[in-house]
């Protein structure tokens, strides 16, 4: 017990940043769900077993424009490709997890995935109970969010238009965090690089899975000379 | 929307196990009895850096250069939150600050 009280105390700081992006994009999207006449249920079953934020978004989209299971499917698959180089990552770091594995897996959202690949555990922390925590809290504030959204669509009446840069600001900072923390840049100049590239190539829409390829053929062509100034 | 509950409940399960599968891919292909090779443990090194990256061109996507107001409330607020984090360091207060400048930019400054 104490070791789960120790884990949640180290991880419940890690999360406050992303406890108020979620809160307030679950919001938006429990507002836009709301606004489309979707009632409190489908929000909250949305919010707990798809648990995507920018899907989810899309998701409503694709709802819009009726009803196509097979375009559903590819859509998700697209939009959520950058999934796996998460899972890449986190590949070693979730061995060993056990019965929480699934559900880590499950929520690996590109909010927890940057807390859980920066964050150091403390000492005489158990990892699997800092990654569980961190993932469900996260998990928690985005339902949370998207429930507060769902009921008070209608009621509230203040100008949020901007307030999803929270997430931008969220990444910006991980991504300074990131230079400073070690001595070799390449790889976050090859990532912001090659999307920047991709993006202006392949327009807004569809510049994430060649982004992600052109990451790759990058760090692989990059491999030797990557390893001699070693990143960690 | 005019949708039934069996079409809904078929839509949301279609993109529930569509994410899953995405983020589920990696640990499918190498469970825990095969070795993880050592080029992907290379890759589990460097992608985090590259990928947060991405991210941050990925939240800034729909910006247009070409049309007013130019990125510029975003060029101003991201330019701060760098400043501010390098300055003082505290989570909170970049991302607070910065997601507060960037709302009244564009709410009040560039309309």
């Amino acid at each position: 017990m104490n070791n789960k009280t120790a884990a949640l105390k180290a991880a419940f700081p890690h999360t406050i940043p992303v406890m108020t992006g979620y809160l307030v994009l679950g919001a938006a999207y429990g507002i836009l769900m709301d606004s489309k006449g979707f009632s409190l249920l489908w929000i909250i079953i949305a919010s707990v077993f798809v648990y995507a934020g920018s899907m989810q978004f899309v998701s409503v989209a694709l709802l819009a424009a009726g009803f196509d299971p097979l375009g559903a499917l590819l859509m998700t698959l697209a939009v959520n490709a950058r999934h796996l180089f998460y899972g890449i990552s986190m590949l070693h770091q979730y061995r060993g997890t056990g019965r929480m594995k699934p559900y880590l897996i499950f929520s690996l959202t590109d909010e927890s995935f940057s807390i859980l690949c920066s964050a150091k555990v403390p000492e005489g922390v158990k990892e699997k109970w800092f990654y569980l925590f961190v993932s469900l809290l996260d998990h928690i504030y985005w339902i949370i969010g998207s429930i507060l959204g769902g009921i008070l669509g209608s009621l509230i009446n203040i100008n949020t238009k901007g307030i999803d840069f929270v997430l931008t600001a969220l990444f910006v900072v991980i991504l300074i965090n990131q230079w400073q923390s070690t001595k070799n840049h390449l790889p976050v100049i090859i990532g912001i690089a090659s999307a920047i590239l991709c993006r202006l190539l392949f327009g807004a829409s569809d510049f994430i899975i060649p982004s992600m390829v052109c990451i790759l053929l990058c760090v692989t062509i990059l491999k030797k000379p990557m390893e001699r100034g070693k990143v960690r | 929307m005019n949708y039934t509950t069996t079409q809904l409940i078929l839509f949301f399960v279609i993109v529930a196990l569509g994410t899953f599968f995405t983020r589920a891919l990696p640990f499918i292909l190498f469970p825990e009895n095969i070795p993880i090779p050592r080029f992907m443990k290379y890759l589990a090194d460097i992608l985090p850096y590259t990928i947060i990256g991405l991210l941050v061109v990925y939240c800034l996507k729909d910006i247009n250069l070409t049309q007013s107001p130019h990125a510029i409330p975003e060029a101003i607020s991201i330019v701060v939150i760098i400043l501010l984090h390098i300055w003082k360091k505290n989570t909170l207060l970049s991302i607070g600050g910065g997601a507060l400048l960037y709302m009244i930019l564009i709410q009040s400054v560039f309309v």
